[in-house]
């Protein structure tokens, strides 16, 4: 008989669960493993909330079985480390992102992409090697293999931090990936919300000029003066769209609501990328003409390897890179979800899991 | 006020052309301009059959204007030259493909990429830098700039090597920038018609294993035999899709008609390229979870650059490779187009001009 998720595991842990597609997420007592020989173990302080949870929270996407302790943005200090545990110590300033497992002998494993290994586990929701399901980070402790664990550089604040372990990977990835990192190119952000802002960042972070494209207007201003965007352009003016035709070296697309691709690539110049990091739910229509007539490319992205993770948060650290959150106590995750819902944010809520998260 | 076609240039000519979307061909006399210093003149010996010849005539795209002579595969011999030309002398063997002029200004341009111009000129269809309209080769003569004219190489056969010019470069071109030639490497061609069967024959002479995809199951034999696959995948059959998922690094999908990618990305590797070729009427529905989930990318390519044309053709000479083409008279053209309508061909149409297009 399966054992209750209070007794599945040796330690006790904490966290707040979402019990059915409501996605109303309350109080939850549940376990965690001991710490093994490869793993670390952290108390958790803070916790950023990624548009994934709530779709997961809400079974959004079908794949979703209950309860849900989400979060894969979680940073912390390192309370233990197993035997075989190499780079990290007890008091290190440490993130997982939204991976704790692979198969680690795949072509893909060992190209350092484990984002892309068939078999990889998820943080939240899924199972683990052992059987059980993985919980995430709306909770007190965590645990996890050395290899899924990235250390935070001193100078960048744990709360502002938080968000790059899922949306400044899933940014950076790309823009690394599909060369839209050399000085004086011109790349193109879509949405500017959790994932589009921190792009902005980077993307300027790189030296390369930047447009955000957004339906918007009214986030131009924050766009420009708070995060040194270039351009902004709005996607519903014709006018300003076709001002702006063939002047991307590549896009990075945030936006996972369904959308017309057309004006997206015709942004593009010859040669142009446009990598989708939102996924919409349904296909879109790709004009191939323009494909064809420009050698044009329509690419997905997802997250990143760990190396690469781990690269990034480097990055960010030089460059002082972090997210804008609005830090909050988890009692209020609720309204939070609400507000995600309608892009209610700049641009990223974190859970303050540290002095907020206590046992009942 | 604009003058006839027959009065417009000093040079007369002669060729077939269709005159409306029922797309019939029939004789029609025109005139070519007078060489420039840079012109060459060709005297067409062959010249076949592309897909897109069909397209224009019936006007499928919505821009064709008509009279419209189509043809830019052809061949031929080199009967006249412009003062500044040095690439070619009299009695030259040549060829030209898709395009005939372009801006020579624009970044493209300057890179070498002629065919990512903007102003790209066509081999017809087409306004030239004079302002007149460009007329193909299902003609007897042809006056091209001596950029657009590409040397034949001696090993490779006039008429055979025709295809080449559009057909070929437009499946080596992508096939060489996506990274398609590490030998061992699995690449998978969809649509066995004149771009596929050359696709694959380029793609065994690089060391790849190849897939042919296709809907056609009396293409297995053919694709095996003749052109040397290693596999034939039928994409009408599920089981067969689903124990080739996640098994290819590349797919050129030459298929023009509409027709469902997700499939397609399916099969491809992580990191895997899905680059179409086809230019199907409508826009494709593009999956985009899969592309994501495996940082797939779906890319686009037009035809090559002048230099990689030229380099096409050496490498086909060199690998002996030529299209599979079967040869008509210039008047059974409209039954041939009939038959490429229903993809009855193995797998180009070539028109044997000199020997069968009279006054």
């Amino acid at each position: 008989m399966a054992k209750s998720a209070e007794q599945e595991h040796p330690t006790k842990a904490f966290g707040w669960a979402a019990t059915d597609s409501s996605g109303v997420l309350s109080p939850f007592k549940f376990s965690r493993r001991e710490t093994g020989e490869k793993d670390v173990r952290f108390k958790v302080l803070y916790c950023g909330i990624c548009h994934s949870d709530l779709h997961m929270a809400k079974n959004d996407w079908g794949t979703s079985t209950y309860p849900i302790v989400p979060g894969h943005e979680i940073v912390g200090i390192v309370t233990e480390v197993g035997s075989k545990v190499e780079k990290l110590k007890v008091g290190d300033r440490v993130g997982v992102g939204c991976m704790v497992g692979a198969c680690h002998s795949c072509d893909s494993c060992d190209n350092d992409l484990e984002n892309y290994c068939p078999k990889m586990i998820l943080t939240y929701g899924a199972p683990y090697y052992d059987g059980t399901t993985t919980y995430g980070g709306y909770s007190d402790v965590m645990v996890a293999e050395e290899r899924y664990v990235v250390r935070i550089p001193d100078n960048l604040p744990l709360d502002a931090g938080a968000p790059l372990l899922c949306a400044g990977i899933t940014v950076y990835s790309p823009l690394q990936h599909f060369g839209l990192t050399k000085p004086g190119m011109h790349v193109g952000v879509v949405g500017l919300g959790g994932l589009g802002h921190v792009a902005v960042k980077f993307a300027k972070g790189f030296g390369v000029k930047v447009t955000v494209i957004s339906t918007s207007p009214s986030k131009k201003k924050e766009a420009i003066e708070h995060l040194g965007a270039d351009y902004f352009l709005v996607s519903r003016d014709p006018d300003q769209m076709q001002a702006a035709m063939g002047t991307m070296d590549g896009i990075i697309d945030t936006v996972s609501a369904v959308h017309p691709l057309v004006p997206l690539i015709g942004l593009l110049k010859s040669q142009g990328k446009l990598v989708m990091v939102g996924a919409p739910n349904r296909p879109l229509e790709l004009p191939v003409f323009p494909l064809i007539m420009g050698r044009k490319v329509v690419a997905g992205s997802c997250i990143g390897g760990m190396k690469e993770t781990q690269e990034m948060i480097d990055f960010a650290g030089k460059h002082n890179i972090t997210a804008d959150v609005e830090v909050i106590p988890v009692d209020y995750v609720n309204t939070a979800m609400e507000r995600l819902e309608k892009a209610d944010v700049r641009y990223r809520f974190v859970i303050d899991i540290g002095n907020t998260l206590k046992s009942a | 006020m604009a003058k006839s076609p027959q009065e417009e240039h000093p040079q007369k000519a002669f060729g077939w052309a269709a005159r409306d979307p029922s797309g019939i061909l029939s004789p029609f006399h025109f005139s070519r301009r007078e060489n420039s210093p840079d012109d060459v003149t060709v005297r067409v010996l062959f010249c076949g059959v592309c897909h897109t010849d069909l397209h224009s005539i019936k006007n499928d795209w919505g821009f064709t204007k008509y009279p419209i002579i189509p043809g830019h595969e052809f061949t031929g011999i080199v009967t006249k030259l412009g003062k500044n030309v040095k690439k070619f002398k009299l009695g030259d063997k040549v060829g030209v493909g898709v395009m005939v002029g372009s801006c020579r200004s624009c970044e493209s341009c300057k890179q070498g990429l002629e065919n990512y111009c903007p102003k790209m000129m066509f081999a017809y269809n087409s306004i030239y830098h004079d302002g007149t309209k460009n007329y193909g080769g299902y003609s007897n003569m042809v006056v091209v700039d001596q950029h657009f004219v590409l040397r034949f190489p001696d090993n490779l056969p006039l008429a055979a090597g025709a295809p080449l010019l559009c057909a070929g470069i437009t499946v080596y071109s992508p096939m060489k920038y996506y990274g398609m030639t590490q030998a061992g490497k699995h690449l998978g061609v969809s649509g066995l018609g004149g771009l596929g069967h050359v696709a694959v024959k380029i793609g065994k002479a690089f060391g790849l294993k190849v897939t042919v995809i296709s809907a056609s199951p009396n293409k297995k034999d053919d694709a095996i035999k003749r052109l040397g696959s290693d596999a034939f995948l039928l994409s009408t059959d599920p089981a067969k899709m689903k124990a080739a998922l996640g098994t290819m690094d590349y797919i050129i999908d030459t298929v023009a008609a509409v027709h469902p990618l997700g499939p397609l990305l399916g099969l491809l590797k992580v990191n895997g390229k899905l680059i179409t070729l086809g230019l199907p009427e409508k826009p494709l529905d593009l999956p985009i979870f899969p592309l994501v989930l495996g940082r797939k990318l779906v890319g686009g390519s037009n035809i090559g650059s002048m230099k990689e044309t030229q380099e096409m053709l050496e490498f086909c000479a060199k690998h002996n490779i030529t299209a599979d083409i079967e040869m008509i008279r210039m008047d059974y053209i409209n039954t041939a187009m009939e038959r490429l309508a229903k993809s009855d061909v193995r797998y180009r149409f070539v028109i044997d001009v000199a020997g069968s297009l009279s006054e």
